[in-house]
Protein backbone atom coordinates (compact mmCIF):
# COMPACT_ATOMS: atom_id res chain seq x y z
CA UNK A 1 0.00 0.00 0.00
CA UNK A 2 1.37 2.81 -1.24
CA UNK A 3 0.58 6.58 0.29
CA UNK A 4 1.28 9.54 -1.48
CA UNK A 5 1.96 13.10 -0.35
CA UNK A 6 3.43 15.67 -2.72
CA UNK A 7 5.31 12.69 -4.74
CA UNK A 8 6.89 11.38 -2.05
CA UNK A 9 5.73 7.56 -2.16
CA UNK A 10 6.51 5.21 1.13
CA UNK A 11 5.55 2.01 1.38
CA UNK A 12 4.64 -0.10 4.91
CA UNK A 13 6.83 -2.16 6.12
CA UNK A 14 9.15 0.79 4.56
CA UNK A 15 10.91 3.88 5.85
CA UNK A 16 8.58 6.38 7.65
CA UNK A 17 6.27 8.36 5.80
CA UNK A 18 6.71 12.29 6.01
CA UNK A 19 3.48 12.45 7.86
CA UNK A 20 0.49 15.02 6.69
CA UNK A 21 0.31 18.25 9.02
CA UNK A 22 -2.92 20.25 9.36
CA UNK A 23 -5.67 18.88 7.60
CA UNK A 24 -5.32 17.66 3.52
CA UNK A 25 -3.43 18.52 0.84
CA UNK A 26 -4.17 22.14 -0.53
CA UNK A 27 -6.48 22.94 -2.99
CA UNK A 28 -6.33 25.55 -5.89
CA UNK A 29 -9.11 27.68 -4.10
CA UNK A 30 -6.45 27.63 -0.63
CA UNK A 31 -4.14 28.70 -3.19
CA UNK A 32 -5.74 31.65 -4.49
CA UNK A 33 -7.11 32.62 -1.20
CA UNK A 34 -3.25 32.37 0.31
CA UNK A 35 -2.45 34.60 -3.20
CA UNK A 36 -5.18 37.20 -1.76
CA UNK A 37 -4.02 37.49 1.09
CA UNK A 38 -0.37 38.08 -0.46
CA UNK A 39 -1.97 40.80 -2.79
CA UNK A 40 -3.54 42.71 0.13
CA UNK A 41 -0.24 42.44 2.57
CA UNK A 42 1.82 43.95 -0.66
CA UNK A 43 -0.94 46.54 -0.94
CA UNK A 44 -0.77 47.37 2.50
CA UNK A 45 3.12 47.73 2.62
CA UNK A 46 3.23 49.89 -0.21
CA UNK A 47 0.14 52.12 1.33
CA UNK A 48 1.83 52.57 4.81
CA UNK A 49 5.12 53.42 2.87
CA UNK A 50 3.27 57.02 1.77
CA UNK A 51 1.56 57.34 5.23
CA UNK A 52 3.41 60.53 7.32
CA UNK A 53 1.42 59.01 10.61
CA UNK A 54 3.49 55.45 10.61
CA UNK A 55 7.08 56.90 9.75
CA UNK A 56 8.58 56.17 13.45
CA UNK A 57 7.45 52.60 13.06
CA UNK A 58 7.48 52.32 9.41
CA UNK A 59 10.88 49.96 9.51
CA UNK A 60 9.43 47.26 11.83
CA UNK A 61 5.94 47.14 10.18
CA UNK A 62 7.49 46.97 6.81
CA UNK A 63 9.81 43.87 8.18
CA UNK A 64 6.42 42.52 9.79
CA UNK A 65 4.88 42.73 6.34
CA UNK A 66 7.56 41.13 5.03
CA UNK A 67 7.95 38.12 7.23
CA UNK A 68 4.03 37.85 6.95
CA UNK A 69 4.57 37.24 3.23
CA UNK A 70 7.53 35.10 3.74
CA UNK A 71 5.93 32.58 6.12
CA UNK A 72 2.84 32.28 3.85
CA UNK A 73 4.76 31.55 0.40
CA UNK A 74 7.45 29.01 2.22
CA UNK A 75 4.23 27.27 4.22
CA UNK A 76 1.79 27.28 1.88
CA UNK A 77 3.00 27.68 -1.95
CA UNK A 78 6.28 25.45 -1.13
CA UNK A 79 4.43 23.41 0.78
CA UNK A 80 6.46 23.11 4.05
CA UNK A 81 3.38 22.88 6.34
CA UNK A 82 2.26 19.97 4.75
CA UNK A 83 5.60 17.89 3.88
CA UNK A 84 8.37 16.08 6.11
CA UNK A 85 9.86 17.82 8.47
CA UNK A 86 13.49 16.84 7.16
CA UNK A 87 12.83 19.57 3.93
CA UNK A 88 11.89 22.06 6.42
CA UNK A 89 14.88 21.48 8.69
CA UNK A 90 17.56 21.47 5.78
CA UNK A 91 15.70 24.97 4.76
CA UNK A 92 15.33 26.28 8.26
CA UNK A 93 19.50 25.50 8.82
CA UNK A 94 20.21 27.37 5.71
CA UNK A 95 18.16 30.34 6.67
CA UNK A 96 19.10 30.81 10.09
CA UNK A 97 22.83 30.43 9.57
CA UNK A 98 22.33 33.24 7.19
CA UNK A 99 20.26 35.72 9.40
CA UNK A 100 22.91 34.67 12.22
CA UNK A 101 25.99 35.33 10.02
CA UNK A 102 24.82 38.45 8.42
CA UNK A 103 23.51 40.17 11.54
CA UNK A 104 26.62 39.70 13.06
CA UNK A 105 28.18 41.09 10.17
CA UNK A 106 26.21 44.36 10.48
CA UNK A 107 26.43 44.41 14.08
CA UNK A 108 30.42 44.64 13.45
CA UNK A 109 29.96 47.50 11.43
CA UNK A 110 27.66 49.27 13.35
CA UNK A 111 25.05 49.56 10.67
CA UNK A 112 22.03 49.56 13.45
CA UNK A 113 23.42 52.53 14.89
CA UNK A 114 23.87 54.24 12.43
CA UNK B 1 14.25 -11.74 -7.46
CA UNK B 2 13.63 -9.82 -11.16
CA UNK B 3 11.37 -7.85 -9.51
CA UNK B 4 13.23 -7.38 -6.29
CA UNK B 5 15.70 -6.08 -8.47
CA UNK B 6 13.41 -3.66 -10.15
CA UNK B 7 12.17 -2.26 -6.52
CA UNK B 8 16.25 -1.69 -5.42
CA UNK B 9 15.97 0.44 -8.61
CA UNK B 10 13.28 2.07 -8.07
CA UNK B 11 10.77 0.37 -11.10
CA UNK B 12 8.04 -0.58 -9.02
CA UNK B 13 8.22 3.11 -7.48
CA UNK B 14 7.95 7.26 -7.57
CA UNK B 15 11.60 7.09 -6.93
CA UNK B 16 14.24 4.63 -6.17
CA UNK B 17 14.28 3.76 -1.96
CA UNK B 18 16.48 6.41 -0.04
CA UNK B 19 17.58 6.05 3.05
CA UNK B 20 15.74 8.70 4.68
CA UNK B 21 12.59 7.44 2.98
CA UNK B 22 12.21 10.30 1.27
CA UNK B 23 13.12 11.57 -2.60
CA UNK B 24 16.91 12.71 -2.79
CA UNK B 25 16.34 15.59 -6.06
CA UNK B 26 13.87 17.20 -3.49
CA UNK B 27 16.28 17.32 -0.71
CA UNK B 28 18.97 18.03 -2.92
CA UNK B 29 16.55 21.19 -3.73
CA UNK B 30 16.04 22.38 -0.40
CA UNK B 31 19.74 22.21 -0.08
CA UNK B 32 20.64 24.10 -2.44
CA UNK B 33 17.71 26.56 -1.74
CA UNK B 34 19.45 26.98 1.87
CA UNK B 35 22.55 27.68 0.17
CA UNK B 36 21.38 30.01 -1.83
CA UNK B 37 19.95 32.12 1.38
CA UNK B 38 23.24 32.98 2.08
CA UNK B 39 24.34 34.29 -1.45
CA UNK B 40 21.32 36.43 -1.45
CA UNK B 41 22.19 37.37 2.21
CA UNK B 42 25.50 38.44 1.23
CA UNK B 43 24.57 40.61 -1.27
CA UNK B 44 21.58 41.98 0.70
CA UNK B 45 24.06 42.54 3.81
CA UNK B 46 26.29 44.55 1.44
CA UNK B 47 23.67 47.01 -0.02
CA UNK B 48 22.45 47.37 3.61
CA UNK B 49 26.37 48.00 4.88
CA UNK B 50 26.52 50.71 2.10
CA UNK B 51 23.04 52.04 2.17
CA UNK B 52 23.31 56.04 2.13
CA UNK B 53 27.42 55.96 2.51
CA UNK B 54 26.87 57.22 -1.31
CA UNK B 55 29.32 60.74 -1.66
CA UNK B 56 28.03 61.06 -5.16
CA UNK B 57 24.46 61.01 -6.99
CA UNK B 58 21.95 59.56 -7.88
CA UNK B 59 20.80 58.10 -4.70
CA UNK B 60 17.46 56.16 -3.67
CA UNK B 61 15.03 58.88 -3.54
CA UNK B 62 16.44 60.26 -6.86
CA UNK B 63 15.40 57.14 -8.93
CA UNK B 64 13.24 54.65 -7.46
CA UNK B 65 9.65 55.20 -8.60
CA UNK B 66 7.31 53.06 -5.70
CA UNK B 67 4.55 52.33 -7.76
CA UNK B 68 6.05 50.82 -10.79
CA UNK B 69 8.54 48.19 -8.65
CA UNK B 70 4.78 47.88 -6.77
CA UNK B 71 3.17 46.47 -9.79
CA UNK B 72 6.58 44.24 -10.48
CA UNK B 73 6.17 42.84 -6.94
CA UNK B 74 2.55 41.82 -7.98
CA UNK B 75 3.06 39.99 -11.10
CA UNK B 76 5.95 38.49 -9.47
CA UNK B 77 3.62 36.77 -6.67
CA UNK B 78 1.27 36.54 -9.12
CA UNK B 79 3.45 34.12 -11.17
CA UNK B 80 3.52 31.91 -7.67
CA UNK B 81 0.03 31.55 -7.72
CA UNK B 82 0.20 30.10 -11.18
CA UNK B 83 3.01 27.84 -10.40
CA UNK B 84 1.66 26.39 -7.15
CA UNK B 85 -1.53 25.97 -9.57
CA UNK B 86 0.58 23.87 -11.85
CA UNK B 87 2.30 21.98 -9.29
CA UNK B 88 -1.40 21.55 -7.91
CA UNK B 89 -2.83 20.29 -11.78
CA UNK B 90 0.34 17.65 -12.53
CA UNK B 91 -0.13 16.19 -8.93
CA UNK B 92 -3.60 15.11 -10.21
CA UNK B 93 -2.37 13.89 -13.45
CA UNK B 94 -3.53 16.80 -15.25
CA UNK B 95 -0.39 17.28 -17.92
CA UNK B 96 -2.76 19.60 -20.10
CA UNK B 97 -3.34 21.87 -17.60
CA UNK B 98 0.10 22.14 -15.81
CA UNK B 99 1.44 23.35 -19.40
CA UNK B 100 -1.37 26.22 -18.97
CA UNK B 101 -0.27 27.10 -15.99
CA UNK B 102 3.74 27.02 -16.51
CA UNK B 103 3.31 28.79 -19.12
CA UNK B 104 1.53 31.36 -17.53
CA UNK B 105 4.11 31.23 -15.01
CA UNK B 106 7.27 31.96 -17.37
CA UNK B 107 5.11 34.74 -19.14
CA UNK B 108 4.68 36.12 -15.69
CA UNK B 109 8.55 36.19 -15.17
CA UNK B 110 8.43 37.51 -18.64
CA UNK B 111 7.00 40.58 -17.89
CA UNK B 112 8.73 41.31 -14.64
CA UNK B 113 12.22 40.62 -16.09
CA UNK B 114 11.28 42.81 -18.78
CA UNK B 115 9.90 45.85 -16.29
CA UNK B 116 13.70 44.90 -14.13
CA UNK B 117 15.37 45.73 -17.98
CA UNK B 118 13.06 48.59 -18.54
CA UNK B 119 13.96 50.22 -14.66
CA UNK B 120 17.58 49.22 -15.14
CA UNK B 121 17.34 51.19 -18.57
CA UNK B 122 15.48 54.40 -17.58
CA UNK B 123 18.12 54.26 -14.07
CA UNK B 124 20.92 54.60 -16.56
CA UNK B 125 19.69 56.69 -19.21
CA UNK B 126 17.82 59.09 -17.43
CA UNK B 127 20.02 58.93 -13.65
CA UNK B 128 23.54 58.04 -15.17
CA UNK B 129 23.55 55.42 -12.37
CA UNK B 130 25.89 53.04 -13.71
CA UNK B 131 27.46 49.92 -12.02
CA UNK B 132 30.75 52.11 -11.11
CA UNK B 133 28.98 55.52 -10.92
CA UNK B 134 28.59 54.79 -6.47
CA UNK B 135 28.41 52.68 -4.08
CA UNK B 136 24.41 52.48 -4.41
CA UNK B 137 24.63 51.74 -8.05
CA UNK B 138 27.06 48.83 -6.87
CA UNK B 139 25.00 47.06 -4.67
CA UNK B 140 21.55 48.00 -6.59
CA UNK B 141 22.82 46.39 -9.56
CA UNK B 142 24.28 43.19 -8.15
CA UNK B 143 21.67 42.29 -6.07
CA UNK B 144 18.37 43.33 -8.08
CA UNK B 145 20.58 41.76 -11.31
CA UNK B 146 21.60 38.41 -9.28
CA UNK B 147 17.84 37.68 -8.97
CA UNK B 148 16.80 38.68 -12.35
CA UNK B 149 19.17 36.19 -13.53
CA UNK B 150 17.97 33.85 -10.95
CA UNK B 151 14.49 34.51 -12.66
CA UNK B 152 15.64 34.48 -16.04
CA UNK B 153 17.19 30.36 -14.94
CA UNK B 154 13.68 29.90 -13.64
CA UNK B 155 11.93 31.10 -17.08
CA UNK B 156 13.85 28.78 -18.84
CA UNK B 157 13.57 25.70 -16.76
CA UNK B 158 9.54 26.58 -16.84
CA UNK B 159 10.02 26.09 -20.77
CA UNK B 160 12.14 23.34 -20.21
CA UNK B 161 9.70 21.34 -18.66
CA UNK B 162 6.75 22.30 -20.90
CA UNK B 163 8.79 20.94 -24.09
CA UNK B 164 9.82 18.00 -21.79
CA UNK B 165 6.16 17.37 -21.27
CA UNK B 166 4.75 18.04 -24.94
CA UNK B 167 7.65 15.48 -25.96
CA UNK B 168 5.94 13.09 -23.81
CA UNK B 169 10.17 12.57 -22.56
CA UNK B 170 9.77 13.25 -18.37
CA UNK B 171 12.48 11.39 -17.05
CA UNK B 172 10.73 9.84 -13.73
CA UNK B 173 7.72 8.15 -14.25
CA UNK B 174 6.45 10.51 -11.56
CA UNK B 175 5.76 13.35 -13.60
CA UNK B 176 5.38 15.24 -10.86
CA UNK B 177 8.80 15.81 -9.30
CA UNK B 178 10.35 17.58 -11.76
CA UNK B 179 7.73 19.87 -11.72
CA UNK B 180 7.77 20.17 -7.68
CA UNK B 181 11.48 20.65 -7.77
CA UNK B 182 11.09 23.44 -10.39
CA UNK B 183 8.32 25.38 -8.06
CA UNK B 184 10.39 25.34 -5.20
CA UNK B 185 13.50 27.37 -6.99
CA UNK B 186 10.36 29.08 -8.77
CA UNK B 187 8.81 30.43 -5.12
CA UNK B 188 12.37 30.98 -3.42
CA UNK B 189 12.88 33.48 -5.94
CA UNK B 190 9.35 34.81 -5.35
CA UNK B 191 10.41 34.59 -1.24
CA UNK B 192 13.72 36.37 -1.95
CA UNK B 193 12.27 39.31 -3.84
CA UNK B 194 10.07 39.86 -0.79
CA UNK B 195 13.32 40.52 1.13
CA UNK B 196 14.75 42.84 -1.64
CA UNK B 197 11.25 44.98 -1.95
CA UNK B 198 10.95 45.56 1.79
CA UNK B 199 14.70 46.44 2.45
CA UNK B 200 15.46 48.22 -1.21
CA UNK B 201 12.77 49.51 -2.16
CA UNK B 202 10.37 50.74 0.54
CA UNK B 203 12.77 51.41 3.64
CA UNK B 204 13.56 54.84 3.41
CA UNK B 205 17.42 55.85 3.15
CA UNK B 206 18.42 58.96 3.87
CA UNK B 207 20.64 61.22 1.22
CA UNK B 208 23.94 62.01 3.02
CA UNK B 209 24.42 65.66 4.72
CA UNK B 210 24.80 68.27 1.40
CA UNK B 211 23.41 65.94 -1.17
Amino acid sequence: MAERIHGDVARAGEAPAPRRRRGAHPTPGDYVRIAVILGLVTAAEVAVYYLEAVRPILVPLLFLFSFLKFTLVVLWFMHLRFDSRTYARFFVMGLAGAVTLYVVVLLSFGVFGR
Amino acid sequence: MAEAALEAHGGGGAHPETSTGLPHPKLAMWLFLASDCLLFGALITTYVLYRGRSVTGPYPADVFDIPYTSVSSFVLLASSLTMALGVNAISRGDEGRMRVWLLTTAMLGTVFIGGQVYEFTTFFTEHGLSLQRNLFGSTFYVLTGFHGAHVTIGILMLLSLVAISLARRFPTPDHHQPVELVGLYWHFVDIVWIVIFTVVYLIPTPNPPGA
